[in-house]
């Protein structure tokens, strides 16, 4: 698996005991992205979610114990930096996620030059639905993050997410390790990338069931509160004076 | 307030043998051993120090002997688990970053097997 050209895209999976949806998103993705590789991080799944994704055609990046959701997708990102790729997009391996929107996130990462394009279930005339517990969170996070970021996010918990290849470089360095998708915003804006959203589809998950139950929910706010906090401090007031870097 | 430096002495006794023992057993690093022994000692001297301890009860502004001696042991023991607090948090970013090396290792040694 190497980039076979410039500009190239890989497509990563990071999966955890996904063993009923994970080859129907891979065919998923293939179908709808020939040519893109296909790299399901198996996050040392107790089922066979493994040998499924490699059955199914996918590239296998195999954990030898069990990271949580930061460091799997960490995981990916550093591969896919070293192996040369320009443009990585994060597919989540319960099947939420339409590979149908895969082309559309590429194509706005390529035309607009921002270093992160979320796919968003809000964004536009896009309105999911989704459940009550998560929609509060979700709007709490909006309020949160819209002075930190200098810009609204609808979606800032979506794990359908591209980047370019700076962006690239900077998650293979530096990625939260739990429950990324919020703070990897944080982390973006500390270097003063750029984000946008694009709508796109989600759906019922295929199999499995989320990881955020309502018990964790408050252990989950209290988390990303604190993480996002952690990295407010860590903002360097000279370098958010300097413009950001153009695509090379 | 004898019978709770005999205690205090007695514990940290007891904690000074159970480090030293954990030590020559291979249990417990040397280097994270240092700061326990230096907590036991502390802890052994304030006990067996009487006049040590009402001048620190003085400077603390504190009304008794006894809350002197809990609250400094509290302290003492209060670091020591921030420290370990830190290096399990060391322990936990190298073993994160080892792990992903292994596995993006294992992923270049495949790929050469495979055709």
């Amino acid at each position: 698996m190497r980039p076979s050209k410039p500009g190239a895209l890989l497509v990563i999976v990071p999966a955890y005991n996904e063993e009923g949806a994970i080859a129907e998103v891979v065919i998923s993705v293939r179908t709808h992205v020939p040519g893109a590789p296909v790299l399901v991080i198996d996050d040392c799944s107790l089922d066979s979610t493994l040998d499924v994704a490699r059955r199914a055609g996918a590239e296998t990046l195999a954990l030898p114990h069990h990271l949580g959701l930061g460091g799997c997708v960490q995981a990916g990102y550093k591969l896919a930096y070293e192996l040369g790729f320009d443009y990585v997009i994060r597919v989540d391996g319960d099947g939420q996620h339409d590979a149908r929107d895969i082309p559309r996130i590429l194509d706005r990462l390529k035309t607009s030059g921002c270093e992160m394009v979320i796919g968003s279930r809000f964004a536009g005339e896009n309105q999911s639905r989704t459940g009550a517990v998560r929609s509060l969170g979700i709007r709490f996070f909006r309020m949160v993050l819209r002075p930190i970021l200098g810009q609204p996010v609808h979606d800032p918990t979506s794990g359908f997410v591209g980047v370019n290849r700076r962006a690239l470089d900077l998650f293979s360095r530096s990625f939260p390790l739990e429950y990324p998708e919020i703070e990897a915003l944080v982390v973006l804006q500390r270097k003063r990338f750029r984000f946008e959203e694009v709508p796109c589809r989600m759906r019922p998950r295929l199999a499995g069931r989320s990881s955020i139950t309502a018990a964790r929910s408050l252990y989950y706010i209290v988390h990303v509160l604190l993480g996002v906090f952690v990295n407010v401090l860590r903002f360097e007031g000279r370098r958010r004076q300097q413009p950001a870097p153009k695509e090379e | 307030m004898d019978h709770l430096l005999n205690v205090t002495t007695g514990l940290s006794v007891l904690l000074l043998a159970i480090v030293l023992v954990s030590v020559r057993r291979a249990h417990i690093r040397p280097e994270y051993s240092v700061t326990w022994l230096i907590a036991a000692a502390a802890m052994l001297v304030l006990s067996r120090n009487r006049p040590l301890l009402d001048l620190l009860r003085r400077l603390s502004g504190l009304p008794d002997t006894p809350l002197t001696l809990f609250l400094m042991g509290a302290g003492v023991f209060l670091i020591m688990v921030f420290r370990l607090s830190v290096i399990l948090s060391h322990l936990r970013d190298d073993n994160i970053a080892l792990a992903q090396r292994v596995a993006i290792l294992e992923y270049y040694v495949r790929s050469q097997r495979e055709p």
